[in-house]
């Protein structure tokens, strides 16, 4: 049924016609790790294949690779079967390979055309850049794929998901065979998304090969024709996608049987903690009005956008709202700031593990401490025997998984990284924990054990918000689930309401 | 709570063996190897009132070295303490005119380094404006205004009690200025490696979204420590006056380059978020010792420029050439 | 468009300076006459040609602090190169004034992109190699207008189309790095590399070898103004342009470019660095002290930088329907 793990096995052509793309036993490592161990993957003409794997499987090194930023350690780029290296990002580029990349990669301050065109720019006789021919053929490009965009505008001006249509323009800007698009669906709309499916299918139309990575399994099923997977650098299985199963897929992702198992928990919700009445905002969102309670799990569902993060991190004193009150156990206070909030009970941990979270350069127990240095000090003078003493006590209280607790933070697995921001906020005594996306970027493995976690803080009493886009998230962990849309509550959801259909028709407003 | 008890060690590496592998050890031996050097160099070396003498090639640009190194380490830099010295210098000048004593000099001059770190501080975390630009307008601003004020005079007169602070000694070859640089670089010591406040100067110059997130008042920190450059800037401008006995607009012309060479050849990371003041104290005496070691050879002050230049630079790219090498 | 072109920066600065030009005029009618104002430009013009090189430097989120030293050290090698050998053609000093700041830039260049050392040490360090080296080439002498060959002195002077060539140089390298910004891919780079390095590497774009080329260039035109100066002024000695290297970095701020990078207009340059020639030129006419252009040119800074935040400050996203139709 299946390649066995790590084949070495050349790349197998499939029936019809051979593969344009390919990658031959290919190997990276980065000093200490090895990133990809001899994968191989073929891509072929008008043809979408799936890259799938978790976090950290390689699929960004694979990216990488076939787009000339990193050289391999070992084996072969193939270009129509002949091993073609790729030293620079423009030898790919030469021979047909582009790619929309994860984050939307542009230059703001550039014109939408020179955005297109930057590397590549059609020039004249005295060796200029040819701005009329470039505008010309920048405008084509956008009424091809549907954009209705002026290539004269400066990019800063435009919005987040013509940003992303102007990427898409980029990419196709050279004559194209291979598009890479690395989890292109991440930031967009239902809308959104629907108007990039039908750019992927034109794009098989014209017989282009399409690498599709995304770890959304509707939408591989819906647009991919084959698959590979990938798990901690080794190919683990490829083929037709209508010869597999989701169940199939996600045992070779995760590499065992996994039905997503939430906790089972018997809600023990107390007096209201919290209280937010009427929180605005001059553009990310109005009229926010709810109640916490003590031991509740309160879900936070909508689509990407939909300004949960932004409301959460102005409640916790990032921006100030221009209206709206909070209460904590029925005392009204002020939040002016982060410490101000810190201080009233409420913490946050946010979805940007890497900026907002932690100080990756600095040693774990020092990140456990930071906000509660006033506790382990005598005078503003640090205790470092007492410092250490309560980083190992949340530490083991979290099961964090490290070489020593002065290993530095960045050098720890997502999961391990969230631990420590989890364990950072609990050693201040919280009343309120806000989770904004919990298990993004978090191994399957260790997603069970937050979830455990969290329904096991609020069984003593803490009262949990948690913003997730995850709607399997949502429904297995909330004992109520706010919806926001376009910055605003659109539905506030009991326990016996909560359907996934309830909740995708409230966030998509249909 | 987990049940099976698994115990994370503290550190793996203990904090002495951490310390012999350190920037600090190494600029040591640097240290060493100069003064070994510049003894068999110069008969004149080894003399305890050479020696006490060439520590005022350092001392007051050490003293704001130290508040500038907690500064870089947080991210943000400060080029006007040069031009804070000047102005700071000029108001003692002028108020030496007005029949003010010694104490309210040393009060003016205190005050007005005060003031100038506070309005740096003010327009980087109040308005968010970036610390180099703000602080190369402000480096024009405060010595133009003593350029206003002198033209091409100077403020003499300073009564005799007031040039202790400069010239004074407290025992035997030991200047009031040294034993003030060691006083002062135990409290940055203390300050930024035993306190909370030296660990958020730390947090925030790693990552200052982060600290902000983690509940650090990032930028109270970092306009304390605005303050904190401009009273040390405060503090030489009344070692200097004090020393020189006039002021003149052009005083201390150049030395904030010296003071960040200190600070960076200290190991200090100009991109922020790591150093040492103890670093920084030996980096002081590098740069006074070759300093001294030179002019005691008659190399005229340029070319030592030359050296501490090729310091600068070479303390950070022979490392790295090295270890382009061995990958190699 | 219309309404873009007049909010924009350079316009804003265009008005600052008829401003300047208006209510030094009240005082002092001369100054506007077009003869005085092609002096300020001339006199100007070294600073121009300064900034447009630092601007392109501060585009790729880097700063060159050496450049009124190499400046200075190029201005002595090539009065030296007279002084052994007067009958050179000037295109011979021209290209070794032009090749020696260049390489000196690429000095800096090089310590940047390869040994990736942050570039404000690397500056800090050449600019003090680079005057010590002076002295050492010099040994403290200065090479005197008597010395140098009456050519020598004479290019920057000679008159074309009633404008002196030093002008000339001026505006030619205006038009040059204007076309040089908008229409080469060099000149696109520049912006990506400091605007959105990560991404410029995705787009085939080396961002230190950019950086190196920045640095090149701003090496080039300090280069070229070594020459310039030293023979408009007749003399050339170690601390010629001391301190110069901040009038060049603030008639970039003052222009608008941004310190973090990727923001800046050559006009831009050109704007600001006017904008410090006029006060410096209109102070002794106006009956100021000249001792007052330090803390103007200082408090400019200060204005132009708040003034730049403002205009660039991030806005939060846009989610609320209203906010969509209200900007």
């Amino acid at each position: 049924m299946l390649t066995q793990p790590g084949s070495n096995a050349p790349p197998k052509d499939m029936p019809g016609e051979p593969a344009v793309l390919a990658l031959h036993e290919v190997t990276k490592t980065f000093p200490g790790v090895k990133a990809l161990s001899e994968v191989s993957l073929s891509l072929y003409p008008g043809k979408v294949t799936a890259l799938i794997g978790e976090n950290g499987a390689g699929k960004s090194t694979v990216v990488k690779i076939l787009t000339g930023i990193y050289q391999p350690n070992g084996g072969n780029i193939l270009v129509d079967g002949k091993p073609t290296p790729f030293p620079v990002p423009q030898a790919a580029a030469n021979n047909g390979v582009t790619a929309i990349h994860q984050e939307t990669v542009l230059f703001d301050e550039l014109s939408v055309a020179e955005n297109i065109f930057l590397g590549h720019a059609p020039h004249n006789a005295l060796g200029l850049i040819d701005l009329k021919t470039m505008t010309e053929k920048a405008r084509a490009l956008l009424e091809s794929i549907g954009a209705n965009i002026d290539p004269d505008h400066k990019l800063k001006d435009l919005g987040i998901a013509n940003k992303h249509l102007v990427a898409i323009a980029r990419a196709l800007s050279i004559d194209a065979r291979v598009v890479i698009m690395d989890e292109p669906t991440a930031a967009l709309s239902h809308k959104e998304i629907e108007e990039l499916y039908d750019l992927v299918e034109s794009l098989k139309a014209q017989g282009k090969a399409i690498l599709f990575i995304s770890h959304k399994f509707d939408e591989i099923f819906r647009i991919a024709d084959n698959y590979t997977v990938f798990r901690d650098g080794q190919l683990i299985g490829d083929g037709a996608i209508a010869d597999v199963s989701e169940a199939d897929l996600v045992k070779m992702m995760v590499g065992r049987d996994v039905s997503q198992i939430f906790p089972e928990r018997t809600p023990n919700v107390g007096d209201a903690v919290l209280s937010v009445q009427g929180y605005a905002h001059p553009t990310e969102f109005d009229d926010i009005s709810f109640t916490l309670r003590k031991g509740e799990i309160l879900g936070f569902y909508g689509l990407v956008g939909a300004g949960r993060s932004e409301f959460m991190q102005s409640l916790f004193g990032i921006t100030r709202p221009s209206a709206g009150a909070v209460e904590i156990d029925g005392t009204p206070v002020e939040i002016k700031s982060p410490a101000d909030a810190v201080n009233n009970g409420i913490v946050y941990v946010p979805e940007d593990r890497g900026k907002q979270g932690a100080v990756l350069d600095l040693p774990i127990f020092q990140n456990i401490t930071l906000p509660s240095l006033g506790r382990i000090s005598n005078n503003g003078f640090l205790r470092l025997a007492e410092e250490f003493k309560l980083a190992r006590e949340y530490a083991e209280r979290l099961d964090l998984r490290a070489a020593s607790l002065d290993t530095h933070v960045g050098n720890l697995s997502g999961g391990n990284q969230q631990k420590v921001v989890i364990a950072k906020w609990l050693a201040t005594h919280p009343k309120v924990i806000i989770l904004d996306e919990p298990t993004k970027g978090v191994d399957i493995g260790s997603k069970a054990a937050v979830h455990d976690f969290m329904a096991e803080l609020a069984a003593q009493g803490l009262a949990i918000v948690m913003v997730s886009s995850e709607i399997p998230e949502v429904l297995g962990m909330s004992d109520r689930v706010i919806v926001m849309r376009e910055g605003r509550i659109v539905a506030e959801l009991a326990d016996h309401e909560l359907e996934p259909e309830t909740l995708v028709r409230h966030a998509a407003g249909i | 709570m987990s049940t099976t008890e698994r115990l994370i060690p503290d550190r793996l590496r203990s904090p002495m063996e951490q310390k012999l592998k350190s920037w600090e050890t190494l600029l040591l031996l640097v240290a060493i190897a100069i003064f070994v050097a510049n003894s068999f160099a110069s008969p004149y070396f080894l003399n305890a009132w050479n020696l006490s003498d060439a520590t005022f090639n350092f001392t007051e640009k050490a003293m704001i070295a130290f508040a500038m190194a907690l500064l870089i380490i947080s991210g943000e830099i400060d080029l006007s303490v040069a031009s804070i010295i000047a102005l700071a210098s000029t108001a003692m000048g002028a108020a030496v005119q007005m029949g003010v004593g010694t104490p309210g000099l040393v009060l003016i001059g205190l005050g007005v380094g005060v003031l100038c770190g506070a309005f740096n501080g003010l327009l980087v975390t109040r308005m968010g404006l970036p610390s180099i630009v703000v602080t190369i307008g402000t480096m024009s601003l405060f010595r133009g205004i003593s350029f206003i004020v002198l033209g091409d005079q100077a403020f003499r007169g300073y009564p005799a009690s007031f040039s202790w602070f400069g010239q004074g000694y407290v025992w035997w070859v030991i200047s009031f200025e040294f034993v003030l640089f060691a006083i002062i670089a135990v409290i940055y010591a203390v300050l930024l490696h035993k306190t909370n406040f030296g660990r958020a100067v730390y947090a925030i110059g790693n990552n200052a979204t982060g600290a902000m997130f983690s509940g650090i008042r990032v930028n109270r920190v970092k306009f304390i420590l605005f303050l904190l450059t401009g009273l040390m800037s405060g503090v030489a401008a009344v070692c200097l006056t004090a020393r020189l006995g006039s002021t003149r607009p052009s005083i201390a012309t150049g030395w904030e380059l010296e003071v960040v060479t200190m600070v960076v050849l200290g190991g200090v990371s100009i991109l922020g978020g790591s150093g040492t003041i103890i670093g920084v104290v030996i980096a002081a005496f590098v740069m006074g010792l070759v300093t001294f070691g030179l002019g005691l050879l008659n190399v005229p002050g340029i070319v030592m420029s030359i050296v501490i230049g090729a310091l600068l630079i070479g303390v950070i790219a022979l490392p790295r050439l090295w270890s382009m090498w061995r990958a190699d | 468009m219309l309404k873009r072109l007049i909010t924009s920066r350079e316009a804003l600065l265009i008005g600052a300076i008829v401003l300047l030009l208006v209510l030094i005029s009240t005082r002092f009618p001369g100054f506007v006459r077009p003869a005085n104002l092609a002096n300020v430009f001339n006199d100007t013009s070294p600073l121009i040609l300064l900034a447009i090189g630092q601007m392109i430097v501060i585009l790729t989120k880097c700063i060159d602090l050496s450049v009124a030293a190499n400046l200075a050290l190029t201005g002595m090698v090539v009065s030296m190169v007279n002084v052994a050998a007067p009958g050179l053609p000037m295109a011979v000093i021209l290209a070794v004034a032009i090749g020696l700041g260049a390489l000196l830039g690429m000095f800096n260049g090089i310590l940047v992109w390869k040994l990736q050392i942050p570039p404000i040490v690397v500056t800090l360090g050449t600019m003090t190699i680079f005057r010590g080296t002076i002295f050492l080439l010099s040994d403290g002498k200065w090479v005197n207008s008597h010395e140098m060959s009456p050519a020598f002195k004479a290019l920057p002077r000679t008159d074309f189309l009633s404008l002196p060539v030093l002008s000339w140089m001026a505006i030619i390298a205006v038009i040059l790095f204007t076309i040089v910004m908008t229409r080469t891919t060099l000149g696109r780079a520049f912006y990506a590399a400091g605007g959105n390095p990560h991404a410029a590497t995705y787009a085939g774009i080396n961002v230190g070898k950019t950086q190196f080329w920045a640095f090149t260039i701003s090496g080039a035109l300090a280069g070229l103004t070594g020459y310039l100066w030293v023979s408009r002024f007749a003399v050339a000695y170690v601390d010629i342009a001391g301190g110069f290297e901040l009038d060049v970095v603030a008639a970039c701020v003052i222009g608008g470019v941004s310190i973090m990078g990727g923001i800046g207009t050559v006009a831009g340059a050109l704007l600001g660095a006017l904008f410090l020639g006029i006060i410096k030129n209109a102070l002794p006419v106006v009956d100021i002290s000249p001792f007052w252009q330090l803390a103007i040119s200082g408090g400019a800074i200060i204005i132009a930088v708040a003034l730049n935040a403002q205009a660039n400050r991030e806005k939060g996203r846009i989610i609320l329907k209203r906010a969509e139709h209200a900007t």
